[in-house]
């Protein structure tokens, strides 16, 4: 992200310069878009999620289950303290901008799946004073180094999703089950969603994918026009929490 | 001359026993913190920010207001300031050292806190407002140690001296501008994400700076032989009447904005400040406090009859201090949070534990601010011990000191 900025500002720079700013009113020329203006050779991780086929599995979390036991997130117990990664949320309040009192009953009165947007252009990474936040330049997953965190939750101000976590408390006596396989946290730090890079590592899919009995969770590259996430968001309809703010992000709701 | 801070009465010792013992309490609600976590705040998941950045946020408009005597001073030869400058730079550092100070107690993991400057990133606000800070305290320690030494051996100040003065005036903006720009360049806080707040932050700093300055004067009058002279003090009144005016007008813009434009994630904060939402109701007493307040500072400092009659200056300059605190120190960065992202309203107060940590780095600024002014007046020979005029004369034929 800190590269792509200063690339930005370097190329509306450049070209303010020669065409006095006729760039900088207008769209950013460097990665809005990851269809149009990336490379199709860079992947970038998405997901999309049918809403559809979520919602016909009313109080199911087997997602929120299998990601905080491998990740060995704490249950707290305590709204105020709690950590999340992915979970639910009713549909006005993960959408508020979309929501209004005669939508369908269907959509209105259901959860939604939410986790960290995985944004291309994200405000948490922005913020970040000292780079313990980053957007991974292979693939675009939005990265978290709990060694270096500072715990200063600038990073929770500037997310618009509340997908950050901080550790008010020492999580560990909170973890029902240690995997060994996976780092526990200190208090103090912020954590979230990490589209499951571990797994990626190993060539699996991310945990919450694997394991939704509806198969709604659809992860892919998509910047490959052939992949299976590019296809379904060709032929449906599909939404993304608070675009208009400008963070693009990576997670497609289909409606 | 520093060794001047080590040397006093009785009245100056028990004073710094005092304050020692408010730090000395704190620090044990600090170390609680430390061991527990930031679990023994009243923060959460939804309000990540409290009083702690709340106290950061306004101490540094305490900082940058020392400018509203430097200024004028040495920027347009305003005399009556000569005494002042120092006393306004010397107010600076402790609080930019409390500034700081809040900052690392609101971090989760402290002893980290030099990965700032081992990642240095330029993206980030929060870079560039330790940068400014820094900055800021380096120029005023500087700057009030070289005027005050000079002045104690009866010279000129060094000429290298006045450029750092010069750019410190500019720097004194910057600290709060940058500080505004922690907030303002967030577009997930619809609340803080405005133009205006940067101008209103500084507008309001140089209201409660001045008006702090004000009481402080008064207060060194009744402890030392210091009279900052009635033109002085009239020309503070003057400059926190005019920020005052302009703080609130700016208030009112915001207001005009969020409620004609009608749109809901910028009202709901306002809501939440002024009638309450969702039923809750914590800062609504405050901000109409904060507010009443306003109007009766206003109406005080306009009344030229009012300004210039010290008892009353004093009473406007109090309510124009509380009040400011109230909205930066209390309202301010809760209201930020408040809905949250998923819309929801939760309830934060500092906890006792909070306050008492706050308590400690409020003490920390008052015992160095207590040592700072007490060189100051040790070295203009203005020191007055409670006990007989005989010892005050005796102190005024060794000036030298
Ligand atoms: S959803 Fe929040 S945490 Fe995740 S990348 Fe976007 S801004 Fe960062
Ligand atoms: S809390 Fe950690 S990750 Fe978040 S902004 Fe601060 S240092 Fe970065």
């Amino acid at each position: 992200m800190g590269i792509d900025r200063r690339k930005f500002l370097t190329i509306a720079g450049l070209t303010t310069l020669t065409t006095l700013g006729k760039t900088v009113l207008g769209s950013s020329p460097a990665g809005h878009d990851p269809i149009e203006t990336g490379s199709q050779a860079v992947k970038r991780l998405a997901m999309a999620i049918d809403m559809q086929k979520c919602r016909q599995n009313e109080g199911c979390v087997e997602c929120t289950k299998i990601c905080h036991k491998i990740h060995n997130v704490p249950d707290i117990g305590n709204s105020k303290e709690e950590i999340k990664w992915i979970w639910k949320e009713n549909f006005e309040a993960a959408f508020p901008n979309q929501h209004h009192d005669l939508l369908e009953d269907e959509i209105k009165n259901n959860q939604v799946v939410v986790l960290c947007n995985h944004c291309d252009d994200p405000p948490c990474v922005k913020v970040c004073p000292t780079q313990s936040t980053w957007k991974r330049e292979s693939d675009g997953i939005v990265m978290m180094d709990m060694h270096r965190c500072i715990g200063c939750r600038y990073c929770v101000a500037g997310c618009p999703y509340g997908s950050r976590n901080f550790n008010f408390r020492d999580p560990r006596p909170f973890i029902k089950e240690t995997n060994p396989e996976y780092p526990t946290r200190t208090k103090g730090v912020v954590e979230k969603c990490n589209f499951c890079a571990e797994r990626l590592a190993d060539g699996l899919l991310p945990a919450c994918v694997d394991i939704c009995p509806e198969k709604a969770l659809i992860f892919g590259n998509i910047n490959d026009p052939k992949s299976e996430i590019r296809q379904i968001l060709k032929s449906r309809h599909s939404i993304r929490r608070k675009p208009i703010l400008g963070t693009n992000p990576q997670i497609y709701y289909l409606v | 001359m520093l060794e001047k801070a080590i040397t006093g009465d009785k009245r100056y010792w028990g004073w710094i026993a005092f304050v020692l013992m408010l730090i000395g309490t704190g620090a044990i609600a600090y170390l609680r913190q430390l061991d527990q976590g930031l679990t023994v705040t009243g923060l959460s998941r939804d309000v990540s920010w409290g009083f702690y950045i709340a106290q950061f946020t306004f101490l540094v408009g305490v900082a940058a207001s020392a400018v509203m005597v430097v200024l004028p001073y040495y920027l347009h030869n305003f005399k009556a300031f000569s005494k002042l400058t120092i006393l306004g730079e010397f107010l600076a550092v402790p609080s930019v050292i409390m500034c700081m100070l809040f900052i690392v107690v609101d971090m989760g993991q402290p002893f980290r806190v030099q990965n700032v400057m081992l990642y240095p990133s330029l993206n980030s606000p929060m870079f560039w407002d330790m940068m400014s800070l820094s900055g800021y305290l380096f120029l005023n320690v500087v700057i009030g140690y070289m005027v005050l030494s000079s002045e104690k051996k009866g010279i000129a100040p060094p000429k290298w001296i006045k450029p750092f003065i010069i750019i410190s005036i500019p720097w004194a903006i910057s600290i709060h501008t940058v500080t505004a720009f922690l907030y303002s360049g967030l577009a997930a806080r619809p609340f803080w994400m405005t133009a205006v707040l940067a101008p209103r932050f500084l507008a309001s700093a140089f209201a409660a700076g001045p008006a702090l300055l004000i009481l402080i004067i008064f207060l060194m009058r009744k402890l030392t032989r210091f009279d900052a002279g009635k033109e002085a003090i009239q020309k503070l009144a003057v400059i926190a009447t005019y920020a005052m005016c302009i703080n609130v007008f700016l208030v009112l813009m915001e207001v005009f904005t969020t409620f004609y434009s009608g749109m809901p994630e910028h009202m709901h904060h306002f809501e939440f400040l002024y009638v309450g939402l969702h039923g809750n109701n914590t800062l609504v007493p405050w901000m109409w406090l904060s507010s009443a307040l306003a109007v009766v500072a206003l109406v005080l400092l306009l009344t030229p009859k009012f300004r210039k009659k010290e008892v009353i200056l004093g009473f406007a300059c109090i309510a124009v201090f509380v009040s400011i605190w109230i909205d930066k120190g209390l309202g301010m960065i809760v209201a930020g949070f408040t809905p949250s992202q998923m819309g929801e309203v939760v309830d934060y107060w500092p906890t006792l534990n909070e306050f008492m940590v706050s308590i400690m780095v409020w003490g920390i600024g008052l015992l160095i601010m207590s040592l700072l002014y007490k060189i100051i007046f040790t070295v203009r020979g203005e020191t007055k011990p409670a006990l007989e005029a005989k010892e005050d004369k005796k102190e005024l034929t060794v000036p030298s000191n």
